[in-house]
């Protein structure tokens, strides 16, 4: 199934959480924070959240910047 | 007998120096992490961005700055509408290492001056939801009060544009910040150099935030340790009580004793 991540069409496998989704794409998950379908989702439910056709994720993360 | 400054206290953490640092526009992580050592900041403001998921870095901003050590402040630079801004801080909070936030909702792409009546709508609702504001805002009393009551954290009231390094353009107006909001009074924006840094402190502003002055600088490293000096330097002196400005010449060496 086709879902939307940062953007970005992906394909996943059915049945996919958002923890599986993290470990797919190799980030490393104590440091991001996920939105799904403009929902925040907390971290300790990464691995119940299951992806549905259509989701559109944010996976976000701290970067340099100031102002 | 020295004046003994008070301490440097937001929501509740006591912090040794009155500097934050931001974290954008450097070379490498490395010449980052450097630099804020340099600095002897103890908070470091850090931007909120997409994961790039084609192409991502296995290195991130957080192994060089150790949020263990430093109190990450994120911001929500970028951001043009409450909406916007309000997003962006929750994910931050989502992100697990803090409720603080600094707040920008900025006005538009060519001054980056701060949209002041969409940051007081964001910093009402953030606050209710139990973040620790700091909201950039213009160098306007009127609105820094506003902001207090509104429950923000700190004021954070401009030098200058962004990235301008002009210095404090209007000393007067952070003077009457300074006298009409009793929370922290934090000078955000526009420092170039270290006699920027030192006046505004010597204004008896609380603290500085910068990011280019220091990130711009030919030497990167070299500038956030003369920051560090200069935030301490116009503190002291602020402290210490200048002396009053004379139109006219006034002797220190004694006119007894002269050879004649």
């Amino acid at each position: 199934m086709q879902i939307e991540v940062n953007g970005v069409k992906k394909e996943v496998l059915a049945g996919t959480t958002i923890d599986g989704l993290v470990t797919e794409l190799k980030i490393v998950s104590e440091r991001v924070a996920v939105e799904l379908n403009l929902s925040i989702i907390a971290r300790n439910q990464f691995n119940q959240v299951i992806l549905k056709e259509g989701d559109r994720v944010e996976i976000i993360n701290f970067v340099g910047g100031g102002e | 007998m020295a004046v003994i400054d008070r301490p440097f206290i937001i929501d509740g953490v006591t912090f040794q120096s009155r500097l934050i640092v931001g974290t954008g526009k450097y070379a490498s992580f490395e010449e980052n992490k450097q630099a804020v050592i340099a600095s002897g900041a103890e908070c470091v403001t850090v931007a909120v961005r997409r994961v790039n998921i084609l192409d991502h870095d296995s290195e991130n901003l957080l192994d060089y700055i150790d949020p263990n050590v430093y109190k990450i402040l994120p911001n929500t630079a970028g951001c043009y509408t409450v909406d916007e801004a309000i997003r962006t801080a929750r994910l931050a909070r989502a992100a697990g290492i803090t409720n603080w936030v600094k707040l920008e909702v900025i006005g538009d792409t060519k001054t980056l001056l701060p949209d002041n009546e969409a940051t007081l709508e964001a910093t009402k609702v953030l606050v209710k939801e139990g973040f620790v504001v700091f909201p950039y805002v213009s160098d306007d009393p009127i609105m820094a009060k506003k902001l207090e009551d509104a429950g923000a954290a700190v004021v954070m009231p401009l030098a200058a544009p962004i990235g301008s390094g002009l210095g404090i353009r209007n000393p007067y107006n952070m003077q009457l910040i300074l006298e009409a909001v009793s929370i922290p009074v934090i000078v955000d924006a526009g420092v170039g150099t270290a006699s920027d840094a030192a006046m505004a402190m010597e204004l008896g502003c609380d603290g500085i935030l910068m990011n280019t002055a220091i990130a711009g600088a030919k030497n990167p490293i070299q500038m956030a340790e003369a920051m560090n000096y200069a935030v301490k330097a116009g503190r002291m002196a602020y402290l210490a009580g200048r002396m009053p400005k004379k139109r006219y010449a006034q002797a220190s060496s004694p006119v007894e004793g002269m050879i004649e």
